[in-house]
């Protein structure tokens, strides 16, 4: 079994800010993690590589500061880590970011072929959930999106049966091998890494590979010449919470504070204070 | 497997890194562990780097270090309730290069220590916490961390492991940490325009004022506030002892809530953004807090051997000195192949009474005693002087020698002769 999972680094988006006057997301000082969906694809694939064996290989495209999120991959147990990084990728949407993915996995097949593809379902910064499909396609393989657990895999008939969630109620499926799964939130967690692993980690030294050691002759098709999507417009709603207010009353005392909460409810709510008093009467 | 190094440092904080950069540059074999996320991610400072202590480690620090602003200007501030009496020194001298005090964020500043460690050769594993010392009889032989495979195998292992210092209690290096022996400190962080700064505090291009108060804004605790100037952002926070905090049933927050609606400090943060909210024990035993500091395969740096010299605020730069001599001995030691006995090793404690760590600490032995004692120093007099400023400074008719009284009668009112006399000898022991 080769199980090749795509990740990516993003930035923490429980900690992001939305600069003010440009309405650009602010990313300096933003902690960068593994997109949270790619952890549970990883945990997946390493469940399946603990049953049957074989490799598992990670693999991203970004910049080269995402190397700390492949060998973070390498700690938790993946076994080799490729970073596909050139500036000719700048400014790709998802067909181009497919497009590029799809090369370097077909490039990674030439070494050993690839059995199964695991993404997450999408990133917690695009949110488009486009690229595993995107890469499904182009390289012809079985597509199961919006998995939440992988039943069994059967390597001698080459198939795969997963659990997907869908409108209603959950599918059960089985497809055959070579399939791209892109894995759902919450049936697994991630291993805590070995120390052995974490060693290995922290020496692992990363394959980087540019646009040509991927295998892409077309440059017309990466990056931004690749990316038919434009960016017309950015802008951040506006926040609609209230700040929160710090209520005290002079003795401090439970029952004063209490009652200085409700009058301040009630002055702020008079529907809700009449619908009390309508209650009481 | 068990993987074996000349030494395990534990801890990515200034005494960490100090000690991982030192033992790594000369070519031993180091690790360093981390519980942190990312070195700094758990660690909290006012923060002031002092030049100094840095320069002997990594001379050239200054090319690359994320530093926010030099400072150029202290203010000593003593509070009442709606007033203060200061004192400001400022000079031209603090704003040519090379500077002498900067104000840092930490977690970046940690970050960039780190990686000067890693680049000297020492391997850094995050998110892995030392849970045990691995002992062979009464000697240190390396670690027990909380990952499967855990333990590592050292020559020498030094804990860098902070105030809590859970390893150095567990081993029964260091008692349980006395309440009256630590600081509670909180601090926020405001942003606002890097012009709104430099116009409210009167400063320019990356010049940065420090302003240090104590008084009535600690409520008769025994603690300091402080608001630094950083390059977009202001850092304001206050710290008292953690029996204080205790025994009069004040929240940490609440006190800096109030220290922030002070009439003379509101006007200074007016129109900041809060991005950051932080708390940290600080130790501030001092000298006599001061526990067994090495042994057979292991040495304390840092925080957790209580260096911290709270008069003057000085605390990483005690850190990263202990790190650093911790670490001569260390290379002195391996050198000559010397084995790391407690014996050998007392050369590091040898060191550190001769340098400023140990003078400075020894000097103010007494000072954590006598405040704790009277809390006066904290709240009769910080209301006195601003009175007798408010008196001096008033226009209203009366005659400047009935002033003089006025303000003398306060003073033996509140303290008595003696008291005055008693509070006078205290502060000359204190500081003697």
């Amino acid at each position: 079994m080769h199980i090749v999972v795509c990740i990516k680094q993003v930035p923490d988006s429980a900690q992001i800010r939305v600069h003010p006057v440009t309405n650009t997301i602010m990313r300096q000082g933003v902690p960068a993690i593994v997109n949270p969906y790619d952890l549970f694809s990883l945990e997946e694939a390493l469940r399946l590589k603990d049953i049957h064996g074989g490799r598992v290989t990670v693999i991203t495209m970004g910049p080269p500061q995402a190397e700390a999120a492949l060998r973070k991959c390498i700690s938790f147990g993946a076994d080799e880590a490729i970073l596909v990084t050139d500036r000719a990728f700048a400014g790709a949407d998802t067909l181009a970011t497919s497009y590029a993915l799809a090369t370097a996995i077909a490039q990674i097949a030439k070494d050993q072929a690839v059995d199964m593809v695991f993404c997450g379902k999408q990133t917690i910064d695009g949110d488009t959930a486009q690229v595993g499909p995107g890469i499904a396609k182009r390289m012809d393989m079985q597509l199961l999106t919006y998995v939440s657990q992988v039943d069994s895999l059967d390597i001698t008939s080459r198939t795969v049966q997963v659990q997907r969630r869908a409108e209603g109620g959950v599918q059960v499926l089985t497809t055959r091998l070579p399939c791209l799964v892109t894995m759902l939130e919450g049936t697994n967690e991630m291993r805590f890494a070995t120390m052995d692993n974490m060693f290995r980690a922290a020496r692992y030294q990363l394959k980087v590979w540019d646009r040509v050691a991927a295998g892409i002759e077309d440059v017309s098709k990466i990056g931004l010449k690749g990316s038919p999507t434009v960016v017309s417009k950015v802008f951040a709603p506006q926040a609609k919470t209230q700040r929160a207010e710090i209520i005290d009353s002079e003795s401090g005392e439970p029952r004063d504070l209490a009652l200085t909460l409700i009058s301040k409810l009630f002055t702020q709510h008079p529907a809700m204070s009449e619908a009390v008093v309508k209650q009481s009467a | 497997m068990a993987e074996k190094f000349d030494a395990i440092v534990v801890g990515a904080g200034p005494s960490g890194n100090a000690a991982a950069y030192t033992l790594a540059k000369s070519g031993l074999k180091v690790l360093q562990l981390e519980r942190g996320e990312y070195p700094g991610s758990k660690n909290v400072q006012g923060a002031i780097l002092y030049s100094d202590a840095l320069e002997r480690i990594i001379p050239d620090f200054r090319e690359d270090a994320p530093l926010e602003r030099h400072i150029i200007e202290q203010r000593m501030w003593v509070l009442d309730d709606e007033s203060f009496v200061g004192t400001h020194y400022r000079s031209d001298e603090f704003n040519k290069p090379p500077y002498n005090r900067y104000t840092i964020i930490r977690a970046q500043f940690d970050k960039w220590f780190s990686q000067k460690a890693q680049e000297a050769g020492a391997l850094l594993l995050c998110e892995t916490t030392v849970s045990d010392l691995i002992m062979d009889g009464d000697r240190v032989v390396g670690v027990q961390t909380d990952r499967l495979g855990g333990s590592v195998h050292a020559d020498i292992v030094i804990l860098a492991d902070g105030v809590n210092s859970v390893l150095a209690r567990k081993a029964g290096f260091r008692p349980e940490l006395n309440p009256g022996d630590v600081a509670l400190a909180v601090k926020e962080i405001h942003f606002m325009p890097e012009e709104t700064i430099q116009s409210r505090f009167n400063i320019s291009g990356e010049s940065g004022v420090v302003i240090e108060m104590v008084g009535k804004i600690t409520k008769g605790m025994m603690g300091t506030g402080f608001l630094y100037t950083n390059k977009e952002s202001l850092t304001i926070g206050v710290g008292c002892m953690l029996s204080d905090f205790k025994k009069q049933k004040v929240s940490p927050n609440q006190l800096l809530e109030e220290m922030k609606n002070h009439p003379s400090i509101k006007p200074l943060i007016e129109g900041g953004e809060m991005k950051e909210y932080a708390a940290h024990l600080i130790p501030e035993g001092g000298y006599k807090a001061i526990p067994q500091i090495y042994g057979e395969g292991w040495m304390i740096v840092g925080d957790s051997g209580m260096f911290v010299n709270a008069v003057h605020r000085e605390g990483s730069n005690l850190a990263m000195t202990t790190g650093r001599i911790a670490a001569e001995t260390i290379i002195e030691l391996a050198e000559k192949q010397k084995p790391f006995s407690a014996r050998n090793l007392a050369a590091y404690r040898e060191k550190l009474d001769a340098s400023f760590v140990m003078k400075d600490l020894k000097k103010y032995r007494n000072m954590p005693g006598i405040f704790h004692r009277n809390p006066q120093f904290f709240t009769t007099y910080p209301e006195l002087v601003n009175q007798a400023a408010h008196t001096m400074i008033k226009v209203d008719g009366i005659d400047k020698k009935t002033k003089e009284r006025e303000i003398r009668n306060s003073f033996t009112h509140r303290r008595s002769l003696f008291g005055l006399m008693g509070d006078a000898f205290k502060m000359w022991r204190a500081f003697e």
